[in-house]
């Protein structure tokens, strides 16, 4: 219990500490790469909360595609990382004016919360024991079962979100030499082949 | 409340625990939005982070609630969080190329 607790506290402080590294990096490159501590350590608090397939997914999603290509964006494009540093302090004042409001509100909120007393009556999934059967087996039942449709639509976002990515980016390069082979199917020997009856000691005109 | 109790309530980790940790996140990315005004990427971060603060929430819940939707859920916003991520960067590298800047007081005008 108490192992736990200590876990707990370790990777809740090493989230925010990250957390805070993104936001305050002067280089972005940096800030990514903090930006994958903080996963990490957030994948951890899944594992301690006993959902450890979400913890995977996320350090697979988040660590392995997510933040690569932030990565990938920040290294493509050429910034001025000074440039970009100007009016930080301009900002401080009424940014942190609003975290202090968000973080109070939050604070009011959960504070006074506490769960209602028929909240386990009307649960959609009730947990299945742990020790019969996995967290990741579980989930996995539900999820092509009856949250089947759901995780469609899913797949369709992320579809849609591909060929977005692909349509936005993709761009006609001038200059370039490419195979078109339309152009090449519809070639046809009466157009492209011309036979000449050359006559003796006169050559080609 | 004596010594033994605030060191078993420092010690048993509660949903609070877990709602502090993802408030403060999610603070953290609203802060980073405005910190960061020139630089689109850190904002895109700090989005990503408050996402991440909105899972922590989701399966804090699904935890200490004993109800698996909350997992279920949780890959969705992943799902939404990579296709936004995925489509927020292609426009950032289709405004780069035009504009030669990724500062957001530049990006005022909606032509191609």
């Amino acid at each position: 219990m108490i192992v736990a607790a200590l876990a707990f506290y370790l990777f809740s402080a090493m989230a925010v500490i990250g957390a805070l590294n993104v936001i305050f990096q002067r280089n972005p490159v940096h800030s990514v790469l903090w930006l994958i501590f903080t996963f990490f350590n957030a994948a951890a608090l899944f594992v301690l909360l006993g959902a450890e397939f979400v913890a995977m997914i996320l350090v697979v999603v988040y660590v392995g595609a997510v933040a690569v290509l932030f990565l990938f964006v920040v290294m493509m494009l050429d910034i001025n990382v000074i440039m970009l540093r100007e009016g930080f302090l301009k900002y401080m004042p009424v940014g942190a004016l609003i975290g202090v409001i968000l973080l109070v509100e939050l604070a009011v909120v959960f504070g006074a919360w506490t769960m209602a007393p028929q909240a386990e009556a009307l649960r959609g999934l009730p947990t299945p024991d742990p020790s019969q059967i996995t967290n990741t087996e579980a989930l996995g039942q539900v999820l092509y079962t009856d949250y089947a449709y759901v995780f469609q639509a899913a797949g369709l976002v992320l579809l849609v979100a591909m060929i977005g990515a692909i349509v936005l980016t993709h761009r006609k390069r001038t200059g370039v030499r490419k195979q078109n082979i339309g152009a090449q199917v519809a070639r046809d020997p009466k157009t492209t082949v011309t036979l000449v009856q050359v006559q003796t000691g006169k050559g080609l005109q | 409340m004596n010594d033994a109790d605030a060191a078993s309530g420092f010690l048993t980790i509660g949903l609070s625990h877990y709602l502090t940790v993802s408030a403060i996140l999610f603070t953290l990315g609203i802060f980073g939005i405005f910190l960061n005004r020139k630089n689109l990427i850190v904002i895109m971060m700090s989005i990503e982070l408050m996402l991440l603060a909105v899972n922590i929430n989701f399966v804090a819940f699904s935890s200490f609630l004993h109800d698996l939707v909350g997992q279920v859920f949780t890959m969705l916003v992943l799902t939404v969080a990579a296709a936004e991520a995925a489509i927020g960067l292609a426009i950032v590298v289709v405004f780069y190329r035009t504009r030669r800047s990724i500062e957001v007081e530049d990006i005022n005008q909606m032509k191609g």
